[in-house]
């Protein structure tokens, strides 16, 4: 336990060092203000990366047709109003990075991670509260820098959000490789350490400032999900962070680890010897765990909300800690399931197939799970359950394509189509936002005080639920058909025409979808201001956040740190008279603790 | 086309703003209002479920109906194709099978079980029969599904050299296809992006001293004779390309620096293939749709009537024009390769001196 949080357990009775605005709202070390620079962060982030996809949906469903919207943001990247095809390319690899990095990583386990760590294992704060401070800022300047990246001369980086070289690495191979990204490369530099800074507290902190009581077999789903996903986040962003240095190496200081034999613009490059597959073998060591970093904490959210909502413990939660982790590690074994068609000895795509199409055990697993916690459940309607039910339902559509895409025989076909795309955007695209509104309307109320509309959020999850199966069912049989992801336009080739009205039908879901989010945000501003004050524990939950008093005080407790009696799941228990029973009421006299 | 989208999406963001200022108005008036879900809540939304199954259900049949037999799907062009497809289907069986059950499931159950005051909800927290029977259940049916998947997958990737393949070199760059033949020896001659002499034409660096690349042809159309095993090579001079051949079920990425491969036997013909009645449907829809939009595809310089081709696609991110990256493949009997081939420059006498 730090010196910090040693001071605040002595001083029971909030006795807090003055703080000046500068200490409370902007390098704040206390986790509950950092949880919501992170959300706020990426909130913005992820308008900047939801508006990039309206804009090139666009383009796909109306292929080069003047239009204002792009006329006015796109600027010299549009003349007369008609998209360019490198800022097309632009458009989706910012979109990609944006949302997998800055949204649906650091805005997810950044804002939930910090929240509920401290809050639901009874910890006055973080292990390391400079620790974490430093985290938010460094997010913060890598998404400045990854915002700034999109002004430059020759445009921002292009190569797809993968940045497989030659191509990213060679500005006379495209121009947004130039300057582009070499912003890009240092914006993830700094965001993957502020991802290592922000894991490792997360880790020690879920170790060693659990309260007396709260044992590892009493922990919440959501923090066995942050906790595992610090751990998949610690052991492959390393193994980024070395692919993107190398790549800065052979950029600019002429070394040849992803190069070779290069001929390009008339004249012969000095690389000898280098290989891109082993780039792509780098960036897959993150970037297949990198689905479940972004994945894990939505599922942690999920449980924990269903299991309230419906008043009644997750079905099998020891089923759902092993889950948890047996794909945690099945995660860092399969990544050559992006690479079958690489180049790569068709031997290890026979085990790369072996080992992802086993993820699908645990996959299973937990939706099962899921659904039989509803069954015969007293399910509470609230916006939080509706995304958590949506997430399932997303999560076992998109997850069913994954048997398809994992069989390295039938990704020959479908390989980089946008069979491909509908797939992950369902499973974790969708899934994770899911995750992550649930998660929102959830601990609005604990973050902010207030509560946010209802029925708002009615209109906002079921618009949006109908839009994600419009946009993405469609997108898997125009895959099939073998239409190819990141074309500028489809109209070069005729054997695709049939499919260009599958493409406006697609435009169209996804602009209604886009443009229903505002109702999100209206709700969330102005609910932060103007919300209904929210009780201590409006969902009448058992985990130990819900014992805070309603304004944040710092260090968590006014009093001493409640100890813990039971697992978080003790709902509609019979012998009790609430449908709840948090988890710091003491046992009963003769109540036995299930053998969970 | 502009206007339309503005108005569109003028409209859409005018409906939301209204619909969210209308009802926060309403939802903020009386003061019991406490945001959590009432029963009236849960009872809407549990109707709303069962809705959205009906939605689900709804979207995966047009799907289907409508897109669900593209004759990409089926008619494929190669022999190993038609495993692919089996195994495909099989795949797609299981899943929609595996899909409805889930999401009725899901769906039925928020429905059913929809939230009432002073009801009490089921105290159930395990049951290891239960939890070993859905673990069991997929393991079985992945390991039927993994099983088959990589026979099928070795008996694809591992191509039989004894059956005497012709080779093919597939060499790409930014932003074309162009395709080397091994000539008589079927053996092609040794290449190296650091030998392109664009001066002498000798455009994919093939080693001019080697015995074996005199015959070697170059060509910007890939002809196959039907039914003989073809060996192709891939090697890419700038960026990462793919070789997607989606009529033959085949793709391999084209990798500077290094050789790749995929073997295929080509089984109908271009000309075949245009008889088959699924292609005359939808060469005849695609016609239809291109006459409908007549001055856009004049403007750009396209002949306004399709015929049907096999087509190689550049399948991986390569740059600006990626879009635009394809070859035409032509599928015929051996007696029109043979004619064809004659006709092509080798390597040697292609060569300016």
């Amino acid at each position: 336990m730090s010196a910090h949080a040693d001071t605040h357990a002595h001083d029971d009775h909030g006795h807090h060092h003055k703080e000046t605005f500068i200490t409370k709202y902007i390098f704040s070390q206390d986790h509950k203000m950092i949880a919501k620079q992170y959300l706020i962060t990426g909130t913005i982030m992820g308008i900047i990366g939801v508006m990039m996809s309206l804009m090139f949906r666009m383009q796909i469903a109306w292929p080069e047709q003047p239009n204002v919207l792009f006329e006015a943001l796109l600027g010299k990247w549009a003349p007369d109003g008609v998209m360019d095809a490198d800022i097309y390319l632009a458009l989706v690899t910012i979109h990609g990075t944006i949302m997998v990095f800055f949204v649906l990583t650091a805005g997810l386990s950044g804002t939930f991670s910090n929240l509920l760590i401290p809050l639901q294992i009874g910890a006055r704060d973080m292990a390391s509260g400079f620790l974490n401070m430093v985290s938010y800022w460094l997010f913060f300047l890598s998404s400045v820098i990854m915002v700034l990246s999109l002004f430059v001369e020759a445009g921002p980086a292009a190569a797809g959000w993968t940045i497989y070289p030659p191509l990213s690495a060679l500005p006379m191979a495209q121009p947004g490789s130039g300057m582009g990204m070499t912003l890009w490369l240092v914006s993830m530099a700094i965001f993957i350490a502020s991802s290592l800074l922000g894991s490792l507290n997360y880790i020690v902190t879920v170790i060693n400032l659990r309260t007396k009581g709260m044992s590892m077999t009493r922990l919440p789903l959501t923090i066995w999900a942050f906790f595992v996903t610090a751990i998949i986040g610690v052991v492959s962003f390393p193994v980024l962070l070395s692919a993107a240095l190398l790549l800065i190496m052979d950029r600019s200081f002429g070394t040849s680890f992803f190069l070779s034999d290069i001929f390009i613009q008339g004249e012969v490059l000095h690389y000898q010897g280098g290989s891109p597959v082993l780039f792509e073998h780098l960036f897959w060591f993150l970037g297949h765990p990198e689905v479940y970093i972004v994945l894990l904490p939505a599922l942690g959210i999920t449980s924990e909300i269903i299991a309230t909502n419906s008043r009644k413990p997750i079905f099998g939660y020891r089923a759902m800690v092993a889950s948890i982790l047996a794909i945690a590690f099945l995660s860092t074994i399969v990544w050559g399931h992006h690479m079958f068609v690489s180049g790569m000895n068709p031997f290890l795509g026979s085990v790369f197939t072996f080992t992802t199409l086993l993820i699908a055990i645990p996959s299973a697993v937990k939706a099962f799970n899921y659904i039989t916690t509803l069954w015969k459940g007293n399910l509470q309607m609230n916006p939080a359950m509706l995304f958590s039910i949506g997430l399932v339902s997303t999560f076992i559509t998109g997850g069913l394509t994954g048997i398809i895409l994992g069989d390295s025989a039938l990704d020959i076909n479908v390989h980089d189509t946008y069979f491909v795309v509908a797939h992950f955007h369902l499973v974790m695209g969708i899934s994770a936002l899911y995750g992550m509104f649930a998660g929102i309307y959830h601990w609005f109320p604990k973050m902010f005080g207030r509560m946010m509309n209802k029925k708002l959020g009615y209109l906002h999850f079921w618009i949006t639920a109908i839009c994600a199966y419009g946009v993405f069912f469609p997108m898997h049989f125009i895959g099939m058909a073998g239409l190819p992801r990141r074309y500028y336009t489809n109209s070069n080739f005729p054997l695709f025409d049939d499919l260009a009205n599958v493409n406006v039908v697609i435009t169209i879901f996804a602009l209604v979808g886009g443009a229903f989010q505002l109702v999100f945000l209206y709700n969330f501003f102005v609910s932060i201001f103007y919300g209904k004050k929210a009780e201590q524990n409006p969902w009448k939950s058992n985990t130990l956040e819900w014992t805070t008093p309603v304004e944040h005080i710092h260090g968590n407790w006014p009093g001493a740190i409640p100890h813990v009696h039971r697992w978080a799941y003790d709902y509609s228990k019979p012998g009790h008279e609430l449908d709840f029973v948090p988890q710091n009421v003491p046992m009963k006299e003769g109540e036995e603790e299930l053998q969970h | 086309m502009t206007a339309l989208l503005t108005i569109l999406i003028v409209f859409f963001v005018a409906v939301a703003i209204w619909q969210m200022v209308k009802i926060f108005d309403l939802a903020s008036v009386g003061a019991d209002n406490a945001q959590i879900a009432t029963d009236k809540d849960n009872k809407l939304n549990g109707y709303l479920m069962m809705a959205f199954l009906v939605f689900i259900y709804a979207i995966t049949i047009v799907c289907i109906y409508k897109w669900g037999d593209l004759p990409l799907l089926s008619n494929s062009a190669s022999e190993h194709g038609s495993q692919i497809d089996t195994l495909m289907i099989i795949s797609l069986v299981i899943i929609f099978i595996v899909q409805t059950v889930t999401q009725f499931l899901l769906h039925y159950f928020a429905f059913k079980y929809k939230g009432e005051k002073g009801k009490k909800a089921l105290f159930y927290a395990d049951n290891n029969t239960l939890e070993a029977i859905w673990t069991i259940i997929p393991v079985i049916t992945l390991a039927g599904l993994i099983i088959y998947g990589l026979f099928t997958w070795s008996s694809i990737m591992n191509v039989n050299e004894d059956e005497d393949p012709l080779v093919i070199e597939l060499y790409a760059q930014q932003f074309n296809w162009k395709a080397r033949y091994a000539g008589q020896d079927n053996v092609l001659g040794k290449a190296n992006v650091r030998l392109i002499d664009i001066d002498r034409a000798n455009i994919l660096g093939v080693d001019e001293s080697d015995p074996n690349a005199q015959d070697d042809i170059i060509t910007t159309e890939l002809h196959l004779p039907v039914g003989r095993p073809v060996l192709f090579k891939m090697r890419s001079q700038d960026v990462l390309h793919s070789a997607y051949m989606p009529h033959f079920r085949a793709q391999m990425n084209c990798v500077p620096g290094m050789i790749t491969q995929f073997g295929f036997t080509p089984s109908v013909t271009t000309a075949e293939m245009r008889q088959n009645p699924d292609i005359i449907e939808k060469v005849a829809n695609i016609n239809k749709i291109r006459v409908e939009n007549k001055a856009e595809i004049e403007a750009k310089g396209q002949d306004l009537r399709y015929e049907f081709d096999y087509l190689l696609l550049c399948n991986k991110i390569c740059g600006k024009s990626h879009y635009n990256m394809q070859m035409k493949i032509i599928v015929e009997t051996q007696e029109e390769y043979d004619a064809w081939i004659k006709e092509q420059k080798t390597f040697k006498n292609s060569l300016i001196n």
